[in-house]
């Protein structure tokens, strides 16, 4: 199954393999040849894929890092403005500020900020959620590997393509408007 | 939407590549020399079947209990905490054990799947899913027990720093049982999130094979449109590592924060340094027993010996033989610093754990503990599923009883000999105890049923582990 825009002026070529040794050294030979690559879909995360496709890192480490020092002040602030400004309780004697006995929960607070924007962002970020529309290709989530190639334009050499994909042993080839 | 435009320019048939050769380094992690296709259909397939006479025995079995469970708790909560065998000596016992006990057991299923994943342990994947799972349905039991010995747990929320009308009271970020609160509410959501994320590329493969109309649906929706696509996998890989580089510490932090409950106070047997990692230890200790027992049963009743190995539970048992170890050397030097201390009340406690009334208890511990999981040093046993299946429940009753010995032998002798007390839990006590396993199976048998149980994409992954 493909989703097609039609308005779209610029053609895809879907290539279909067997294996994802495949996949990959299709991918770094297409790219190396000038051909543009859309996207590889597979079944499992293929290590070396991001590399083969030309994708670069992703920043959701960072976003991580962030929302966990975010966590991190809000855990203390909170802490701190609740035990030693808002209502100072005495407790057994202990500081209102007593800044070790912060940390547990300090902590945990920034685990689960961290934890829950980063995976926020990646659903965001690849519009996953509940009633998305996205259709896959056949068996891709199965067993077979695809790699979606770009035709930006007129010099496109359908040829050289083939050439390239049937060396690395593609099983099928379809053409298609735009895959979502 | 246009319609579908698909034009096949190119077709070629090629025929499979030939079997790669085995390395001689390593063993494969699968059995049977599966394809692709065929860890879709063997996993997918559970799913489509009607389940068995087996699967309903055990399921109405632990529904029954987890029943009589609910109506014990439904006592307790209607009459009151004096319902159970507590005294004002002995104030915590079954309660807090089973809480203890039942957040250990999850620890497993986040140490195989955020540490074992960090180290690289391949091995983890034919069992992360169902151990995931099982975290997630031991600290739904775990905490029910602190939120019922509360008495009044209608107020549960108390604990929770929001701004109220009581003045502008807060709670006390200064107590061991507030940390509590913000560990395990922290742990279950970093779990479920972490359990979900990496169910969603295996929900979108049932949805993709399954006939049912219905089971579509709810696949679909559940599966959020994953479509496999190299720059979700990017992205997800990274979270993924996130999560799991997140959850490591995590999991460490929650055990160590339990035991705080009891190492910040100033009770001879509780007030203790070692805690933070003896406990952590005896989680993961007690977690993998648990995982122990359920793949036994899971390979056998749902035929997965090809995914689930006898390796699998070989390196299980390796892990547990090391925590079990880690485990007999806290016990050792709790007894030591009792007598090397050179405090009377220290040494009274650990005299009265190995002599007193609670000594059946301390040595039922120490044999299922110490002695028993040693017994993984022999191949024979840690390869003979029988044995593994029969000493991975030993463990798990010698785990429940070191958080009893713990708790009970520590309180029922205090500082004062006016107010020694011994206690004896009540029949509801007994029943909120096993109505927690009833709980906790009957959750396990359902998702053995509605969720791909092994991870179909990781083990998609390593399948050419062995070859070159």
């Amino acid at each position: 199954m493909l989703a097609v825009k039609a308005s779209a002026n610029v053609r895809y070529l879907a290539i279909y393999f067997k294996r994802e040794d495949d996949l990959k050294a299709a991918a770094i030979e297409a790219r190396e040849s000038g051909f543009e690559i859309h996207d590889a879909f597979t079944p499992f995360a293929v290590h070396g894929l991001d590399k083969a496709v030309g994708l670069k890192r992703s920043k959701l480490t960072w976003i991580a890092f962030i929302a966990g020092a975010v966590g991190l002040t809000f855990g203390l602030g909170l802490q701190v403005w609740t035990s030693a400004y808002d209502w100072p309780l005495n407790v057994g004697g202990k500081p209102f500020n007593s800044f070790p006995l912060f940390i547990p929960v300090t902590f945990e607070l920034m685990v689960l900020f961290s934890g829950l924007i980063a995976i926020g962002v990646l659903l965001i970020n690849n519009r996953l959620w509940l009633f998305s529309k996205k259709q896959t290709f056949d068996r891709v989530t199965d067993d077979r590997f695809v790699l979606v190639l770009k035709q930006a334009d007129a010099a496109f050499d359908a040829r050289r393509a083939f050439k390239i994909v049937n060396k690395h042993g593609a099983i099928r080839v379809i053409e298609g408007d735009q895959f979502v | 939407m246009a319609v579908a435009f698909e034009k096949i320019v190119h077709e070629e048939s090629k025929s499979d590549t030939s079997p790669e050769a085995l390395s001689p380094l390593r063993k494969p992690l699968i059995e049977g020399d599966k394809s692709y296709g065929e860890v879709t259909e063997d996993i997918c397939s559970l799913l489509d079947r009607k389940p068995g006479v087996g699967w309903w025995t055990a399921f109405l079995s632990a529904f029954v209990v987890m029943c009589a469970g609910i109506i014990a708790t439904a006592h307790t909560v209607n009459t009151g905490i004096g319902t159970w065998g507590l005294n004002k000596t002995v104030g915590w016992a079954f309660d807090i054990t089973n809480f203890v006990f039942w957040i250990g057991i999850g620890h497993a299923g986040t140490f195989i799947s955020a540490i074992l994943f960090l180290f690289n342990q391949k091995w983890r994947t034919s069992v992360n899913r169902s151990a995931e799972a099982m975290t997630l349905f031991a600290v739904m039991c775990a905490g029910i027990f602190p939120v019922i010995h509360m008495g009044r747990p209608w107020l549960f929320y108390w604990i929770l720093p929001y701004p109220n009308q009581r003045g502008s009271l807060w709670v006390n970020f200064r107590s061991p049982l507030v940390w509590d609160f913000f560990a395990i509410s922290t742990y279950f959501t970093i779990s479920a999130v972490f359990w979900y994320l990496g169910l969603i590329p295996d929900l979108a493969t049932a949805r993709d094979r399954t006939v049912s109309k219905f089971r579509r649906a709810v696949y679909k929706v559940m599966s959020l449109g994953w479509n496999g696509s190299n720059h979700t996998w990017s992205r997800y890989e990274t979270v993924y590592m996130v999560l799991a580089a997140l959850a490591t510490p995590l999991v460490l932090s929650v055990h160590s924060i339990v035991s705080f409950d009891f190492a910040t106070s100033v009770i001879p047997g509780w007030h203790s340094t070692i805690f933070p990692p003896y406990f952590v230890a005896g989680a993961v200790f007690s977690g993998f027993a648990m995982v122990m027992t359920l793949m036994i049963a899971v390979r056998k009743l749902m035929r997965l010996e090809n995914y689930i190995t006898v390796q699998h539970l070989e390196n299980m048992c390796k892990v547990t033989l090391l925590t079990g170890s880690i485990v007999s050397i806290a016990y050792l030097t709790e007894i030591f610093i009792g007598f090397y201390s050179g405090n009377p009340n220290e040494s009274f406690v650990i005299i009265n754990r190995v002599m007193g009334p609670y000594a059946w208890a301390f040595w039922t511990m120490v044999t299922c503990n110490a002695i028993v999981p040693q017994l993984f040093w022999s191949k024979r046993i840690r390869t003979s599923i029988p044995a593994i299946f029969v000493l991975s429940i030993l463990v798990n009753v010698g785990m429940w009883f070191e958080r009893f010995v713990i708790i009970v032998t520590s309180l029922h002798r205090d500082f004062l000999p006016s107010s020694w007390a011994s206690y004896m839990p009540t029949l509801t006590e007994v029943t909120i105890m096993f109505g927690s396993f009833g709980m906790f199976f009957t959750f396990f048998l359902l998702f053995l049923r509605l969720f791909p149980v092994i991870s179909m994409n990781e083990i998609k992954g390593v399948l050419h582990y062995a070859r070159r």
